[in-house]
Formats: structure tokens, C-alpha cells, sequence
């Protein structure tokens, strides 16, 4: 089993980590940064529970090797907020009650971020259709489309 | 996860001469698919060959002639240029159908054709706007029509040590229209029943077909060309009765198989109405 030694940025934070070649970027980030924010669903890339941005673009993090990292931004949903303060997308989660078990929420707060911060005003279809790689099995969807609508108008008063 | 080694070349050279160690070597692009197969066994690696920090690799560029698209250019990547661009509309569309928004962020064109699943959804729109691989190897490099670079599922004729290093599309006439559908039983996120670009080239005063391609997906044990109806098609004046002639002559090209999503008999119908609906796109583009 080879070590690869690399540099990386999460939440802003920078790290200098020993990896297995074969790690995940989702095992690195739970079970070696303690970041248990975000979760392990399926693990192939159906259910976007381990939802993380990679340079500003969300990804399925138990679909990247850890070392394929080095050199590279690593947003979780513990980087969204900002001293303390919840950003606008996790207040518009928690106002308009976006989630009930919370398992996919951590997923769903960094897509919907990382969609607004591309997409600033989606419509509900492209709301949608962008988070359909993000799987709810509790709220029936209707209430995290109203919390990524609220966001949007959030982020746009902000 | 199998153990394997890690590297990530700076240079095709590195890139190359990693690829062509002894035991089994499994180039990396997106990593969408290959993760996957590694966790469940479906395919083996003593070396993964990250390719996303070779230059080489990452063009994306387009003039008057041809768009050249590096095989570790992200889905989302070859989204946004082409659809600025304009020209390429089928492929604008499959490479939005790849997964999830998180999906095509990271997995490649180049990945999904050298994963080479009859499913593809990008497949059929390279095809018919006859994309060639060009491959790379220590010993030099070849140039692929992509409709012979499959040799069944999940197989290409790629050989050891030798990796698909763009794929090269010549432009098309201003007078030419493309599309891409596939079926699913979802809205989105899932995987392809049955798939069908279309792409024709017709003479705008007389309506006459001066060119077709029509290219099928998971209706066979590769993405295949309905050349029949392509042919049936060329020189014949495009109306609805012709279209639906057209579809029907494409079933012929389909040789699916019953499984769980869906029977041969489902899929065949699939192939003859999503052939009669591509073609109908492409004329309500030419229009």
C-alpha cells in the first residue's frame, strides 16, 4: 500500500496530510480530518450525501482519491459557515424547514451553494434538475426547493 | 478498495511511460466510473495513472474546422464551451444526461467513451458528428473513427499502454442540425434504455437530405450507426412521411437485449420513436 504525501486547502484551512493511495476523499475527510459533516450514502455517486466542492465545483467525494486533492480547495458544509454565523443557505435550510433526518442535508446545502454561487437565480425546474444527484428520502423535495428559492433571494439581498 | 499505487504525470511522456508499466495499469480522468469498478471489483488496478495535470490532455478548442476535445476535459467543461460555441448541439445535450451535475463536474467525455458502456450517453452524439480518437502510445499514436473504437461492453481496442488522448470533430455546415434523446423512466439520473442521435445536413431550397447520421445507444453491445436509415435517408426530401420511413429502417440497426430496464421488444419501439423525434428537432433547428 503506498503513502502519498499531500497538500491540500479545506474549509480554508491548510493541511499537509499522509494518504493511502487508495483513500477517498470522503474516508480522508471523515475518519482523518474529523470532518463528519459530510456523510457516506451510496457510495457510487447516486445519492450525493458526500456532497463537497472541489475548487468551487460540487462532487461526489467518495468518488475521488485523496491524493487527487493535492493542491486543491476542499469545501465541506462545516466551511459554510462563517464564525458561528449560519450562511444564507443554511438559514434558508433551517427557516423553511428543508430537511427532517438531516442525513442529506449536509449534501444538499453544498449544492445548493455551489448552484446559486453559479446560477444565482435558478428557476424551479433548473433547481431540480441540478439537485437531482442529491437524494431526500424524508421530505418529498417540496420544502428544499422552497429552502434553495429562499436562499436565492437571500444571497440576493446580502 | 484493491491496493494500488497513485501517480499523477505533469507530462504525456510521464503519463505514457507510467501507462506502459508491467500488471494492470487503469488511466484515471474523472474517476467516476473507474472508482466504482475498483470498489466492487469490477476492474482491477496495480497502478491508477491520474490524467487530469497533463496539458495535453486538458484542450478544448474549437476554429472554422474542428472542435478538439482532450480526453480529461470535464462533461461540464465540454457544456459550457460548446454550447457558447454553437455547432454541436447534440453533444451540448448528452454531455448534461452524464450522472448528476457533481458527476459530469469531474468525469470526462474521454471516460465515458473509454468506458465504452453501449449506454453512453455521449456516444451517439460524437458518432454522428464523426469524431476520430487519437490515440497516444511510446510508440506513437493512431487515429480512430470512433465507430471502430469499441470492441464490446466495457472494452475498446485501446492497447497497453496506449490511451485516448482527444477526440477530434470536424465542424459542421451552417446548414446541418443535431439532437440527442435518450429514454429513462426518471426525469433525470439514470441510466439510458435506449439512446438516439441524429444529425443531418439537408439543402435548404430543396429539403433534400444531403447528409444523415443516426447513431443508437444501449441497443447493442456497443453505441452502433444505423447506417440503413443514414442511407435511406440521404437524397430522399425530408417530410413527416419520410422521417417515420427513416425510423422504422433504424430498428433494423438495433439488436438489443431484455433486462431490467427495459425488453428488446420495449427498446425497439424506443429506437423508432426517438429516431422520429431526433429528426424532428433537427428539422425545427433548420428551420
Amino acid at each position: 500500500m503506498s503513502k502519498k504525501q499531500i497538500k491540500t486547502t479545506v474549509n480554508g484551512v491548510e493541511h499537509e496530510i499522509l494518504v493511502d493511495s487508495t483513500w477517498t476523499l470522503l474516508e480522508t475527510l471523515r475518519d482523518h480530518l474529523k470532518l463528519t459533516g459530510t456523510k457516506e450514502g451510496c457510495s457510487n455517486g447516486n445519492c450525493g450525501a458526500c456532497t463537497v466542492m472541489i475548487d468551487g465545483k460540487s462532487s461526489c467525494s467518495c468518488l475521488v482519491l485523496a491524493p487527487e486533492i493535492n493542491g486543491r480547495e476542499v469545501t465541506t458544509v462545516e466551511g459554510l459557515a462563517d464564525h458561528g454565523h449560519l450562511s444564507p443557505v443554511q438559514d434558508a435550510f433551517v427557516e423553511n424547514s428543508g430537511l427532517q433526518c438531516g442525513f442529506c442535508t449536509p449534501g444538499f446545502m453544498i449544492a445548493t451553494t455551489a448552484l446559486l454561487n453559479e446560477n444565482p437565480h435558478p428557476t424551479e425546474n433548473e433547481i431540480r434538475l441540478k439537485l437531482a444527484g442529491n437524494l431526500c428520502r424524508c421530505t418529498g423535495y417540496d420544502k428544499i426547493v422552497r429552502s434553495v428559492q429562499d436562499a436565492a433571494e437571500r444571497l440576493s439581498r446580502a | 478498495m484493491p491496493n494500488f499505487d497513485y501517480e499523477a504525470p505533469t507530462s504525456l511522456a510521464r503519463a505514457l511511460e507510467l501507462l506502459s508499466r508491467p500488471g494492470e495499469v487503469r488511466a484515471l480522468a474523472g474517476g467516476t466510473d473507474i472508482i466504482d469498478q475498483l470498489k466492487n471489483n469490477r476492474r482491477n488496478a496495480d497502478l491508477v495513472v491520474d490524467l487530469k495535470r497533463v496539458p495535453e490532455l486538458l484542450t478544448l478548442e474549437s476554429n472554422g474546422s474542428r472542435l478538439r476535445i482532450g480526453s480529461a476535459v470535464s462533461c461540464t467543461d465540454v457544456h459550457k464551451f460548446t454550447l457558447e460555441k454553437g455547432g454541436f448541439s447534440a453533444l451540448t445535450e448528452a454531455v448534461e444526461l452524464v450522472g448528476s451535475i457533481h458527476i459530469q463536474n469531474r468525469a470526462s467525455v474521454g471516460g465515458n467513451v473509454c468506458n465504452a458502456a453501449p449506454s453512453a450517453d455521449t456516444i451517439p452524439s460524437l458518432l454522428i458528428h464523426e469524431a476520430v480518437a487519437h490515440t497516444a502510445s511510446a510508440s506513437g499514436g493512431r487515429e480512430i473513427p470512433l465507430i471502430d473504437f469499441f470492441a464490446g461492453p466495457g472494452q475498446t481496442v485501446l492497447q497497453k499502454g496506449e490511451i485516448l488522448k482527444e477526440l477530434v470533430l470536424p465542424a459542421s455546415s451552417a446548414n446541418t442540425a443535431s439532437a440527442y434523446l435518450r429514454f429513462i423512466p426518471r426525469n433525470e439520473m439514470d441510466i439510458a434504455v435506449a439512446g438516439v442521435g441524429s444529425l443531418i445536413e439537408i439543402n435548404p431550397s430543396t429539403k433534400v437530405v444531403t447528409k444523415a447520421r443516426i447513431a443508437l445507444a444501449s441497443v447493442a453491445p456497443t453505441p452502433v450507426r444505423a447506417y440503413a436509415a443514414e442511407k435511406f435517408l440521404e437524397g430522399t426530401v425530408i417530410d413527416a412521411v419520410a422521417i417515420d420511413k427513416t425510423a422504422d429502417i433504424a430498428v433494423g440497426s438495433a439488436v438489443p437485449i431484455t433486462d431490467v430496464r427495459g425488453s428488446a421488444e420495449y427498446r425497439k419501439e424506443l429506437i423508432r420513436v426517438l429516431t422520429k423525434r431526433t429528426l424532428n428537432i433537427c428539422m425545427e433547428r433548420l428551420a
